[in-house]
């Protein structure tokens, strides 16, 4: 019997990063694991909203949850460590002031819900030695930086999920995937993050410094597992190019892409061909 | 009985929240109570004299005073109505300071809650009865744990006082931390040459017996009667014939054993002396990577030892020490950084600690005191200082400050100057806390004098690049993000409580706090006594300190236990159990439950058995009596009565 869990994608992956959905469905698909998306889900607010008014932003976050336990569900993964930010804090604030919270949100809620990433869903729910047992296609010789930004690990007495200064989930699952991974110091600095939109320079130093630092490490590719690193690294770098006077030409795909290829599913599938930065040198075939 | 109640104002710390008066008042309407009044401070000179009046003029049979806690005045009042003629036990304090005033605003329920309090220690005074303690002699032996500088110093005085003292060591040598400097601060004087004579001193007294590589297996009975059974582990070399001379130890093939004493720089011999000045100068033989022991083949030390001391069959052996006191000098060890994934988490050679650091300093360590670098023996030509790594940081459980910290970085960056002028040392600190005697100034010639390079902030990664280090974190003054290249960096790691110091103090029977420091029995006015009888407290595992406070403290433990042993003879407490052998059905419930083995089988001349309590070694801790299902023991001074007529005076 598949696991079934509920399914949060959240706006990013219906567009910028569209491809992480796709491959984040493929990799469950083949792992034999059933998503079922949250019906008539919502934004989770975001940014924007938490800073208006943090009660009423917890509270739309939190509809979500209530949509899925609704549902029956005790188990929502999402892709993006922002939305799994927006809906963990939802949590908190229902539990922190469970009044204000059921008063706004209207619906039945336990609080009992738990959320998680998919970064998550592969290291703790089907862990490493599983999918090491069903590599296909191991991505050997391949030069592969774990890069996790800012938010998946931090802070962890929020985030319960990896070392926080030193994570390195996405390490053990490249490295069961069969590529080389060396110790990345700049794992967890920051992108730049929305930046990139406001003043455009910042992500230009921020993202060319890890960029530069990959490079130093002779990479083939840097692994991400958020929208919004994958669009400064990948979607941006040209920008940063401009910004830095360089000329990098490093491939960033998603965890679930490179994992999703070593476990046999094929490119297309996984969206390979959406990435900016050509990623064909990684991999023995073309899309 | 006729009782008189004193209420105290304790300056305003009661009276502010509490109508002393209308408690005083109201007490008269309870029974037997001919007399109440409130007073200013009744625990001063004048306070005292007015009870003892007052117990003339009224003839008072028994007293009570609401005010402080009894922990701090109950003897001070016990000796009042004492040296006015009544029996010590006559008398009950009742609480309505911490308890009351301290703990809430509200003058009308605290007023109430006072007069409750009042009510039920008259009640349970009427039920009291004078109690007389008994004297047994003191053991004039002190047993000292722990060899640091604090325990060495303890151990020398009370030798010097005439006593015979034990001395217990884990380690294989005493010396402790401070035989691991290189040199101290403020005066940067060596700190082997300093603790070096007493460490010698402590072997050549007639009056110190020395167990190293021992630990403590259990304690019993009580103050001025101790018996401590000593775990002396096994060395696989027998010390009475083993004289130091190091030929095993030349000869010795399995040569990479952890090297405890230098901080796992470097690597020693299975059979190995910790240090050349290590006391005792006894070799022991590591079992975890002795050939021999672990695979049966070698025995190489055995041929060429000149004494034939080894001994290869050798087993741990538990001896009994009978003391009269003891002295704790456990010390401290140091936090285990490898919780900051930022800082490399122990996978970068060249990212130590300050312990570390130490070694490589001092002239006996693994690189015989030149400044190289672990993992390529080069001479580092920029060092940065890491501050408060596992102190005053809440988010890894440590939030208190170390204390030495401070001043050992500052004594480590000036000695690097010295001995390698060209290389440059930066501090990345939160705050400078240097407040002992030419402290601060040591510190300022750090910075002006040997420039040293400061920096305010916090340091929020190391990574490596190429064979050095990055350090990158923030100079809060400057307001800028800082990048250091650096060859070494030494982390000042925290202190914390030694390696198993809750497991001793529960054999001990004394508290310790959340972080595992031995508890002081009063912060200020009772520093190194403990709430155990008997049991003082010296050096680091009381709290964070340096050496001077670590030397003050064992000297003080010191002069506690010549005090004690200036008597010959003990009163022991009175308050313990007493069984009723009329009411005793002998099931011998109490012998099973009593933690301390203070009960004990009777035989009466009819040939029954009975329980009977040894007053001596009774703690007083009340099990039995909670247990005797027909009530036969009862806690003197606490009986079953006396608790039904406090909750019946509080339930009225
Ligand atoms: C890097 C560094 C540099 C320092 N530099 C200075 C300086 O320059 N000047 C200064 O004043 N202070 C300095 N200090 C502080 C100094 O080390 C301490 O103040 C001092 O060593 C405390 O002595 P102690 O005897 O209390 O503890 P310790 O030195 O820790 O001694 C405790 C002893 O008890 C033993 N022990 C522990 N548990 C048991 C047990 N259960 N049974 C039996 N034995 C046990 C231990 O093995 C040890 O021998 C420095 C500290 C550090 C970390
Ligand atoms: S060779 Fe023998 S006497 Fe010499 S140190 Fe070793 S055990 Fe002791
Ligand atoms: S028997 Fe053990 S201690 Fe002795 S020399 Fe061999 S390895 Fe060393």
């Amino acid at each position: 019997m598949p696991k079934r869990i509920a399914y949060y994608p959240g706006c990013s992956c219906e567009g910028m990063a569209n491809e992480y959905d796709q491959s984040t469905r493929a990799l469950c698909k083949v792992l034999n694991i059933d998503l079922v998306d949250i019906p008539d889900w919502n934004c989770c607010g975001s940014t924007p909203s938490n800073s208006y008014d943090p009660l009423l932003g917890a509270a739309l976050a939190g509809r979500n949850l209530a949509l899925a336990e609704a549902e029956g569900f005790d188990l929502v993964m999402t892709p993006c460590p922002s939305c799994l930010k927006s809906l963990k804090t939802a949590i908190k604030v229902y539990n922190d002031q469970k009044q204000d919270f059921a008063h706004l949100l209207n619906m039945p809620f336990s609080g009992k819900i738990k959320v998680i990433s998919v970064l998550q869903l592969l290291y703790e729910e089907v862990g490493v030695e599983k999918i090491k047992e069903r590599i296909k296609k191991p991505l050997t010789d391949k030069v592969i930086i774990p890069y996790y930004g800012c938010l998946l690990s931090r802070p962890p007495e929020f985030a319960e999920f990896d070392d926080p200064e030193n994570p390195v989930s996405m390490d053990e699952l490249l490295l069961a995937a069969g590529a080389k991974v060396p110790d990345f110091p700049y794992k967890t600095e920051c992108c730049g993050a929305a930046y990139g939109v406001t003043i455009n320079n910042i992500v230009g130093k921020l993202a060319g410094r890890i960029l530069d630092m990959a490079q130093s490490l002779k990479t083939d590719a840097v692994a991400v597992a958020c929208p919004l690193c994958q669009q400064n690294l990948d979607l941006r770098q040209s920008q940063v190019n401009r910004f830095c006077h360089r000329n990098f030409k490093i491939p960033v795909p998603y965890i679930t892409q490179l994992i999703g290829y070593a476990l046999g599913i094929d490119l297309k599938e996984l969206g390979i061909h959406k990435l900016f930065v050509n990623a064909d040198n990684l991999f023995k075939e073309t899309v | 009985m006729r009782i008189g109640v004193f209420i105290c104002k304790c300056g305003t710390n009661i009276a502010k929240t509490v109508d002393t008066e209308a408690v005083a008042r109201k007490a008269l309407e309870y029974p037997d109570v001919v007399y109440a009044t409130d007073y200013m401070y009744t625990c001063s000179e004048p306070g005292q004299e007015e009870i003892r009046e007052a117990i003339t003029k009224h003839r008072l049979q028994g007293v009570v005073v609401a005010a402080c806690t009894p922990r701090m005045h109950e003897p001070t009042f016990r000796r009042a109505v004492e040296k006015a003629g009544l029996n010590r036990y006559m008398f009950e304090q009742a609480n309505i300071r911490e308890h009351v005033s301290w703990v809430n605003n509200d003058r009308e329920s605290n007023t109430l809650k006072a007069m409750d309090l009042v009510h039920m220690a008259v009640e349970k005074l009427r039920l009291n009865h004078p109690l007389f303690s008994s004297k047994v002699p003191i053991n004039k032996r002190v047993l000292v744990i722990g060899g640091g500088v604090a325990g060495i110093q303890a151990a020398l005085d009370c030798s010097e006082g005439g006593l015979d003292v034990v001395m217990v060591e884990r380690e294989a040598t005493i010396g402790g931390k401070m035989a691991k400097l290189d040199k101290t601060f403020p005066t940067i004087d060596c700190s082997s040459c300093i603790l070096g004579p007493k460490m010698v001193d402590i072997s050549q007294k007639e009056n110190i017996s020395l167990h190293a590589y021992s630990e403590i297996e259990s304690v019993s009975g009580y103050i001025g009667n101790f018996k401590v059974k000593i775990r002396k582990k096994a060395t696989y070399v027998d010390w009475n014939a083993c004289t130091g001379c190091g030929e095993c130890t030349q000869k010795c093939p399995s040569k990479k054993t952890h090297d405890k004493f230098n901080e796992g720089l470097g690597s020693t011999t299975a059979i190995n002396i910790p240090f050349p000045q290590a006391i005792p100068k006894r070799a022991r033989i590591n079992a975890e990577s002795c050939l021999y022991l672990t695979k049966g083949k070698c025995r190489k030390c055995e041929k060429v030892c000149p004494a034939d001391a080894i001994r290869f069959d050798m087993e741990d052996e538990i001896i009994t020490e009978e003391v009269g006191a003891i002295v704790v000098a456990t010390g401290y060890d140091m936090f285990d950084y490898s919780v900051y994934g930022e800082y490399g988490g122990g996978r970068y050679p060249d990212v130590i600690t300050s312990l570390q650091y130490e070694r490589i300093l001092s002239a006996s360590g693994p690189y015989g005191g030149h400044i190289v670098r672990p993992s390529d023996g080069r001479e580092p030509k920029d060092i940065v200082f890491l501050s408060c790594v596992g102190s005053r940081d809440a988010s890894v459980g440590r939030p208190y400050c170390s204390g030495v910290c401070c001043m050992y970085i500052a004594k480590q960056a000036i000695i690097t100057r010295d001995h390698l002028p060209d290389c440059n040392c930066y501090v990345s600190y939160m705050d400078i806390r240097s407040p002992g005697k030419n402290y601060d100034e040591f510190v300022r010639r750090a910075q002006e004098e040997y420039g040293i390079n400061y920096i305010r902030g916090r340091v929020g990664k190391i990574y490596p690049k190429g064979n050095r280090l990055i350090v990158q974190g923030v100079d809060t003054l400057m307001g800028v993000q800082m990048d250091i290249e650096a060859d070494l960096v030494v982390l000042a790691t925290g202190l914390e409580a030694s390696d198993g110091a809750r497991e001793l103090a529960e054999k001990l029977r004394i508290s310790y706090d959340q972080y595992g420091w031995y508890m002081e029995s009063h912060p200020k006015l009772r520093p190194v006594e403990t709430n155990t009888a008997g049991v003082y407290l010296a050096g680091v595992c009381q709290g964070p300190k340096d050496i001077p406070a670590s030397v003050a403290q064992g000297s003080a433990a010191a002069a506690k236990v010549l005090v004690l042993f200036s008597r010959d003879t003990i009163e022991t407490d009175p308050q313990v159990a007493f069984v009723n052998e009329r009411v005793c059905i002998s099931c011998g419930k109490c012998i099973e439950v009593c933690p301390f083995g203070a009960i004990q089988w009777k035989t009466l001349r009819d040939g029954s058995q009975k329980a009977e309590v040894l007053p001596t070694v009774c703690q007083g801790c009340g099990l039995c009596n909670a247990t005797c299902p027909p009530k036969a023991v009862q806690l003197q001074h606490c009986t079953d009565d006396q608790i039904l007529a406090e909750v019946n005076a509080v339930c009225e």
